[in-house]
């Protein structure tokens, strides 16, 4: 690895964050005014310029874009208007739950989705191909709040066998991580199926075979590292909103994870929880993306950045 | 029979022809190398998709230690039948009649599991695009060592030490650092080199090379095929060696086989074919040479006419067409007749003059 490698990566993350918390500050306080978006109507002008002036939102724009983003470089994230506390502490606090959540999804996701797409690939053309894609595109085109209302009204309202909302126990967390979990991996599976698909007309499978490597091993050890890069490419994606939890999925559940304080926070106009949690987002994304790009040299050695092999 | 005797023309390809010592198998010609237990055993093989036949009744043997080289246009079934010798062939398109016996064994009533232990271990095959041919995100050596895991049960660590040893055998400098190289860092000789190496592994009776120098430029070309030849010697296995290359021929057969349109035409010991190709389709290819070209009034000559489509041969001899000699017998099929000592082809009016 490189340092101009590493040094040309790290400013474009810098770049990136910037543009994040830059348009997120902006297009909130574009968005309406948080103070008389708490207060009742009646609330007399003189109490809502006061607190407009508590929170420094009587100054101008770039004042208040200085003073966030020198406040950020001390580790300062600003304060909730809801909850009277370091914004960064109300979004880290709901971090874990959201990582249970997204793990569990992901596995689920990984599993079911890798795992559907060498079936169909391997089974082209058959019935078990069919079935499996005719599976992706309901888990594509099914809403995941209608797929989640679908699930509790199946195992929460009909058979009781599973809880509809909240956390606890693990059989809490089945409902949304299926929820979660389904959806996505319709787009690993068929991501698999063709990258794998392409991978098995390739001419060094057949001289796999010709070779006489069994079955399992021509997949495993050839065919699936070669298809590995649009797959890492799309668990990628996933992986990076992991900490931002599920936005959709946390309200319908009741799951209370980062997604749902993020609906919340946007709802009620408080500022500083918004431009934390997208903060922390795009910070995941970032990171995210490094290591998806550094997966890639490890999965093709074609792309990788330092080839101190000897060429001839 | 009244034989026009061509001379093999351009003096290179008759100095090209083999000269050195061959293992004792196949010295002394085909006589020989067909009355000893053939390695390879082809019988009436047929091969087609739908309805459609692309190789049609497709007999022949390849002795220990000798080259076969299956010769003829795009298209001609030469592949495909090297794919069914190795039990290779791929959906659609089928086996649907004949035998292979290797070594005595028949291979095409051997279930999945059996082929595949016989598959790199007893028969080995080196393929036309050696890059492509090489998977690009596995290391050369690994690739090598892969066979002997595969079919020797050696540990990856020990497979590797022999996958060096192999390297070094088929010419590659330098071979422990050589090993850790992917494809894509290695020319296309050098592929070729590692392909070789890999089929040489399990040091089988057969090594089928379908089109193996076709996509190196000339230097490496030669290079190659010297390689072969000498490996051949050292190891006397048998070989058959897929080419549409008439230089390549002359280079590394003993034996030739011409197919035309899914059939064989001619066969014949190298010598024999050059000299007096018998098959009016083989004497067109020896005219297409480009140092032919003095025969022809100083035109470079050509077959008119393109191969027909397998789906639309004309009744008869599938040559028919194209033939300054055809006439009205030619509607029915000649069979491959023996002609003169081991060369054998399939026309009504073999050897004749035009």
């Amino acid at each position: 690895m490189s340092l101009r490698f590493v040094l040309g990566k790290l400013l474009r993350a810098l770049l990136t964050l910037v543009l994040a918390v830059t348009f997120v500050f902006v297009v909130l306080r574009m968005s309406g005014d948080p103070v008389t978006q708490m207060l009742p109507d009646d609330t007399p002008a003189s109490v809502v310029a006061d607190y407009r002036q508590m929170w420094g939102l009587d100054r101008p724009l770039p004042e208040q874009y200085a003073r966030y983003v020198a406040g950020i470089l001390h580790g300062d994230f600003g304060f909730s208007f809801r909850d009277d506390r370091p914004a960064l502490d109300v979004v880290l606090e709901r971090v874990p739950l959201s990582l249970e959540l997204g793990l569990t999804a992901l596995a689920l996701t990984i599993v079911l989705g890798i795992g559907g797409g060498i079936l169909a690939a391997l089974k082209r053309g058959t019935s078990v191909d069919h079935a499996t894609m005719a599976m992706t595109i309901m888990g594509h085109s099914m809403p995941n709040f209608f797929l989640g209302i679908l699930l509790i009204l199946l195992f929460a309202m009909t058979w009781r066998i599973l809880p509809s909302s909240g956390v606890g126990t693990w059989k809490h967390l089945i409902l949304p991580a299926v929820t979660l979990g389904t959806s996505y991996a319709a787009t690993v599976a068929r991501f698999t199926r063709s990258s794998l698909l392409e991978v098995l007309n390739q001419p060094f499978m057949r001289t796999a075979r010709a070779k006489g490597v069994p079955f399992r091993r021509r997949i495993l050890g050839h065919a699936l590292p070669n298809a590995g890069i649009p797959i890492v490419t799309v668990v990628g994606l996933r992986l990076g909103a992991l900490i931002g939890g599920a936005v959709v999925v946390e309200p319908v559940f009741a799951w209370p994870g980062v997604g749902q304080l993020l609906v919340n926070a946007v709802a009620f106009r408080d500022l500083a929880i918004v431009q934390t949690i997208v903060l922390l987002i795009a910070v995941t994304m970032v990171v995210v993306n490094f290591m998806v790009d550094i997966t890639y040299g490890w999965l093709d050695p074609r792309i990788r950045v330092d080839s101190g092999e000897a060429t001839a | 029979m009244t034989v026009s005797v061509l001379t093999r023309k351009g003096a290179g390809s008759t100095g090209a022809l083999p000269v050195q010592p061959r293992p004792v198998e196949s010295r002394g010609g085909t006589a020989r190398a067909t009355a000893a237990e053939p390695v390879l055993a082809i019988e009436s093989l047929t091969i087609g998709t739908g309805a459609v036949d692309l190789v049609i009744d497709v007999s022949f043997q390849v002795a220990p230690g000798e080259t076969l080289c299956l010769v003829g246009e795009s298209g001609c079934g030469k592949s495909l039948t090297c794919l069914a010798a190795m039990g290779l062939l791929a959906e659609p398109v089928r086996r649907r009649a004949g035998s292979v016996r290797l070594a005595g064994t028949e291979l095409t009533s051997l279930g999945d599991r059996r082929l595949r232990e016989i598959r790199g271990r007893d028969m080995a095959m080196i393929f036309q695009d050696p890059v492509a041919s090489l998977n690009p995100v596995q290391r050369v050596g690994r690739q090598v060592a892969e066979a002997l895991v595969v079919h020797e049960g050696l540990s990856m660590r020990s497979a590797m030490r022999r996958a060096i040893e192999l390297l070094d055998r088929v010419g590659i400098a330098r071979p422990d650092e050589r090993a850790n190289a992917y494809p894509h860092q290695l020319s296309g000789g050098m592929c070729q080199r590692v392909m070789i190496a890999m089929a040489l592994a399990c040091r089988p009776k057969l090594i089928v090379a379908d089109e193996a120098t076709t996509a190196l430029d000339v230097t490496t070309q030669a290079q190659i095929l010297k390689l072969m030849k000498t490996l051949q010697d050292e190891t006397g296995t048998a070989m058959i060696f897929v080419t549409h290359d008439l230089s390549v021929v002359a280079e590394i057969a003993d034996r030739v086989a011409v197919m035309y349109s899914g059939r064989i035409v001619e066969t014949g010991p190298v010598d024999a074919l050059f000299d007096h190709p018998a098959h009016p389709y083989t004497r067109g290819l020896m005219d297409c040479r480009l140092h032919a070209l003095s025969a022809a009034n100083g035109r470079l000559a050509a077959i008119g006419g393109t191969v027909p489509r397998p789906a639309a041969r004309p009744i008869g001899c599938a040559f028919r067409p194209r033939c300054p000699r055809a006439d009205a017998r030619c509607e029915t099929l000649p069979e491959l007749r023996r002609l003169f000592g081991a060369q054998t082809a399939a026309c009504h009016f073999p050897g004749a003059a035009r």
